[in-house]
């Protein structure tokens, strides 16, 4: 396809020339799937769109012709203006609407009968569209499908259940194009390979990546602390960087730190520079007060977290800052893309190491940029809860086969190595919840007909499967409002569990300011300004991420060098006193050091795992030292090690590194844990066990549900071998538990354990003396604590004699 | 045995970490809303097909309580079915296994509001019993003295050193008990609900179940 002479014209007419990424996607215009890597900046939009508006501007078009699907609703308002300008400029008669949780009922009814030419989407949207009986006639004509940002998509269930969406459209739309719109990505195949129909092939195409990021350590005065993930003090040098900058974006990894970041510097801003924070905990109003203000230039930086990560064009950045180690090349990247959208600029980019540890993270992620060394880690193959609710939601749409929904899921990448046996496990979960007691003949969710095609047995069902569509799993939040006469002004949301722990009285931080707990009302929480000046922490968490497998191994290569001129001289200095009173870890084996300290004994295992496998592998170790007898008291654990405390020395590392007891130990520590729980949660969520949403419990609230827990033992108990509980251990693997880190370690060290008895504590383990979340150790705890609780209650009470 | 002894009333009771209330003096075990069939009714109203282990979890926490007071009569105070329809589709094994609880003593069934009439197994039906000096009913009278009912499904909320824990208890005070949901699969009401905070006396005590029971002046809303 060559490009019309109106869209030549468009071209001409504003002195630009199509960049030739743009005019390699229209030559691959019937190719079945193309996926475009692009920097930001780098006009990757028009060029998934080029080819629609080509074959717009040839001929008319009845009906739907190119779907685009984005992770974010505000992405796909954004692109809906972008492309409207060209395209009138252009003077096609093209119509672009989107269509996403925002949109009014009218509006999509609308849509259903008359769909326009361009549909703006999300995933969920879309399987809420699939699952229409109509979906045969709103796709009809069909012809291409953009998947924006697919990198991001990719990393998630949400992506899962956009494949299987597409898979079910393709069966609709059997000559469907599809293009990807991708950042820089470790492993371009991988994306290729998801979001091709399988087994198409799928083109990939590089467009010229632009000068390299200018990015670098920031300078301080101050050496970071030993220990901690605040970076306090850095703020008189992040100010001063935003005083010499038009507009600064701020990057941390989690909400609280950000929150507290903010805080500080708003205590340390003499000037008044307008600075703004942005994060997901923070009420949605608030959120799009902070864009529209960065949009109009009017924000000298903002305070943000992953919430604007992806691609929305903010407008004026001109220098992005990391605060704390990336923990992973690929995302410190993205974020680094952040700054300068002039496709021809160079990114500036600055990283501030939270402690003297990340000073080594952040040197050796520096270097992997540089090299353009990017981590992924492989997601492994189709989720299976997701199948679950992708079977019941292509039930809602009409009876089926079981053979072509087989056949159909099969062409999604993530799925094309999917069993039959699994895929009738899933239809058999779908059908009756496919438990080994069969109690549900009489009442299955799916029925089987005369014809063999499979049917909701009540249609009244597809209500509440389509009010359950999605994977996002919103963690247990509520919400936080100031205190009023008539319900004040909503701040944000904080967990749950953080909630449960406030008292009256007790200050946090959100949205930057301080606020004073004044009570639950109705699931909210309701707070009034404080003027203090140190609030009580704010542990709504966010997400904590690990360090990635690529990256540990850059640092563990980094250790090695014989001298560190690479680094700052204390971190240098530092190092080399490991070196000489201990010794460096290694890649190829695992340094364990034992020493006492302020009276207990502590033992040291640096795994350089990531943050999670490092707290399993502190709970499994603590567990065996307790059947060992060494009376383990706790641990606390980081990315890079774990540091146990207990009364007893550790003296033989093999027996409690064990492959398999740790295994062992695993699956029955795992089976009564919170984490395993909650995983639990999610998947039974996604899979249509558990109704988030029913029209009744709307109405009723209170009551009439009652904890997933209960179902987890149930079944833990009665039906071990259920499916969901098998994906729930599948899940664990990774993720919060991350064994498969455990392993990959186990693997790398083989019997190379290295035990080193010292006499006191190591350069590298005194900052975990001082690291924040130690875990003790507790048996029958909690029996214990409500003992102690209830005593102390009814003695306040003046009733301890009852 | 775990549990809390108090007196009631002018009798000697003993609130079991499991939910259910023994008075041994009459050997008399009594339990609340146990809504035997809940996940069938669930599935059968076009809800999600929940485990249907429920009934068997919660006849085998009955079971437990059985072996070790072997009380003489057993009271079960309502709600016992999740409703009449649930009842009767019992599946034939846990219609069995009912029988074997019931053989050899006395068995109750007082009406709830989910079960309102009397059902095909064993036992004897009552709107409403009086044992000694005690008035056993479903759903709580505010002028009754002396009574014992369920209904509520009670439960109570514990700040422990930073996390919160709910859990099932009962609610005593000088005139009423109202025992918590007996039941696996059933959701519970806040102490501090209006509802119970106007039910109850102001130095009503909450028996908090567990693997122990633990007494704590009733929490409500500040």
């Amino acid at each position: 396809m060559t490009l019309p002479p109106q869209i030549q014209a468009w071209f001409d007419n504003k002195g630009w020339s199509p960049h030739p990424h743009q005019l390699s996607m229209l030559e691959r215009a019937d190719a079945p799937a193309t996926l475009l890597i692009a920097p930001t900046g780098g006009g990757k939009t028009l060029a998934g769109f080029l080819p629609t508006l080509a074959d717009l501007a040839d001929d008319a078009h009845e009906g739907l012709h190119t779907l685009y699907v984005s992770p974010l609703k505000a992405l796909a308002a954004d692109i809906k203006r972008n492309l409207r300008t060209p395209v009138d400029e252009i003077g096609l008669d093209i119509r672009i609407e989107d269509r996403t949780g925002d949109t009014s009922a009218t509006q999509k009814r609308r849509q259903r009968v008359d769909p326009p030419h361009i549909l703006l989407t999300t995933p969920e949207s879309l399987a809420l569209m699939i699952s229409y009986e109509d979906a045969p006639r709103i796709f009809k004509g069909l012809k291409r499908i953009v998947v924006d940002e697919i990198h991001a998509l990719a990393e998630s269930k949400r992506g899962d259940q956009l494949m299987l969406a597409l898979a079910r459209i393709n069966a609709l739309c059997p000559d469907l194009r599809r293009v990807g719109l991708s950042a820089t990505v470790d492993d371009p195949a991988a994306i290729a390979c998801l979001l091709a129909r399988h087994p198409d092939r799928c083109d990939i195409l590089v467009a010229d990546p632009g000068p390299a990021p200018d990015i670098a350590m920031l300078e301080t005065r101050e050496a970071p602390p030993w220990a901690g993930g605040g970076a306090a003090y850095a703020i008189p040098a992040v100010m001063e960087q935003i005083r010499q900058h038009r507009t600064t974006l701020i990057f941390h990894n989690t909400r609280a730190q950000a929150e507290i970041f903010f805080h500080n510097l708003w205590l340390d801003n003499p000037d008044g520079l307008p600075i703004g924070i942005h994060h997901g905990s923070l009420d949605r109003q608030q959120r799009q007060r902070v864009e529209a203000a960065m949009v109009r230039g009017e924000l000298r930086a903002i305070v943000c977290t992953g919430s604007l990560d992806l691609g929305i064009d903010w407008g004026d950045v001109d220098l992005v800052i990391q605060i704390g180690a990336p923990k992973n090349v690929k995302r410190l990247v993205q974020r680094i893309g952040r700054a300068n959208h002039q496709y021809n600029a160079p990114s500036k980019a600055l990283l501030v190491p939270a402690n003297r540890f990340e000073v080594v993270e952040c040197i050796a992620a520096l270097q992997a940029v540089q090299e353009g060394d990017l981590d992924g880690e492989p997601r492994g193959p189709g989720p299976l809860d997701v199948l679950c609710q992708h079977i019941l939601i292509t039930a809602c749409s009409g009876p089926f086969h079981a053979d072509d929904i087989y056949a159909e899921v099969t062409t999604a990448g993530a799925y094309a190595d999917l069993s039959r046996a699994d895929f009738d496990r899933c239809l058999e979960f779908a059908a009756t919840g496919g438990y080994a007691l069969r109690a549900y003949d009489r009442w299955q969710r799916l029925l089987q007909r005369a014809d063999g095609r499979w049917q909701l047995r009540d249609p009244r069902a597809s209500r509440d499967i389509r009010m359950n569509i999605g994977t996002i799993q919103d963690n247990d939040t509520v919400k936080v409002r100031l205190r009023r006469n008539r319900g004040g002004k909503p701040l944000g949301e904080v967990e749950e569990g953080f909630a449960a722990t406030l008292s009256a009285g007790d200050t946090f931080l959100i949205g930057g300011q301080i606020v004073r707990f004044e009570g639950l009302r109705e699931m909210t929480v309701e707070v009034s300004r404080d003027a203090a000046r140190k609030p009580r922490i704010a542990t709504f968490s966010g997400t904590k991420f690990a360090t990635s497998t690529q990256l540990s191994a850059r640092i563990l290569a980094l250790l090695r060098q014989p001298g560190w001129p690479c680094l700052p001289a204390h971190t240098a200095e530092w190092l080399n006193l490991q070196r000489e009173q201990s010794r460096l870890p290694e890649f190829g084996r695992l340094l364990i050091e034992s020493f006492p300290h302020d009276g207990r004994e502590h033992c040291c295992v640096y795994g350089f795992a990531g943050r999670n496998a490092q707290q399993t592998l502190g709970l499994l170790l603590t567990k065996q030292m307790e059947e060992a007898g060494l009376d383990p008291l706790g641990f606390v654990a980081t990315d890079y090690a774990t540091l146990i405390w207990g009364l007893e020395p550790v003296r033989d590392p093999e027996i409690l590194l064990d492959r398999d007891t740790l295994r062992n130990g695993l699956a029955n520590w795992l089976a009564g844990n919170a984490v395993m729980k909650r995983t639990f949660r999610a998947s039974a969520t996604i899979a249509g066990l558990i109704q988030r949403n029913t029209p009744q419990a709307r109405k009723t609230g209170r009551q009439a549900t009652f904890s997933s827990d209960i179902l987890y033992d149930t079944l833990q108990k009665y039906d071990p071998d259920h499916l969901i509980l098998d994906i729930t251990r599948r899940e664990a693997h990774r993720g919060l538990v991350d064994f498969g880190r455990i392993e990959e370690l186990l693997d790398r060290v083989g019997d190379r354990l290295e035990l080193l008895r010292l006499d006191r504590v190591t350069p590298l383990a005194a900052p975990l003396l001082l690291e924040v979340g130690k875990v003790p150790i507790k048996g029958a705890a909690e029996e214990r604590l409500v003992a102690e609780e209830t005593r102390r209650l009814m003695q306040e009470a003046g009733l301890a004699e009852l | 045995m775990n549990g809390h002894v108090f007196t009631f009333s002018g009798a000697e009771l003993v609130a079991l970490g499991s939910g259910a209330l023994w008075w041994q003096d009459r050997g008399l075990l009594c339990v609340s809303d146990l809504h035997l069939g809940k996940s069938e009714r669930i599935a059968r109203r076009g809800g999600a097909p929940l485990p249907p282990y429920d009934t068997r979890a919660t006849l085998d926490r009955l079971a437990a309580d059985l072996d070790a007071c072997n009380p003489a009569t057993v009271a079960c105070i309502g709600d016992s079915f999740d409703d009449l329809d649930s009842a009767n589709a019992l599946p034939e094994d846990e219609r069995l296994w009912i029988a074997r609880l019931q053989a050899g003593r006395e068995w109750i069934w007082i009406e709830g509001n989910h079960d309102p009439g009397p059902v095909a197994l064993g036992g004897a039906h009552h709107a409403l019993l009086r044992v000694g000096p005690l008035t056993l009913r479903h759903i709580a009278d505010p002028a009754a003295q002396a009574e014992v009912s369920g209904h509520y499904h009670p439960k109570v909320h514990l700040r422990l050193r930073g996390r919160s824990i709910a859990r099932p208890a009962f609610l005593v005070d000088r005139d009423r008990i109202v025992l918590p949901a007996y039941g696996i699969y059933t959701g519970g009401l806040r102490s501090d609900a209006a509802t119970l905070c106007s039910l109850m006396r102001p130095d009503a005590i909450a028996l908090v179940t567990g693997s122990s029971v633990y007494p704590v002046p009733m929490p409500r809303s500040a």
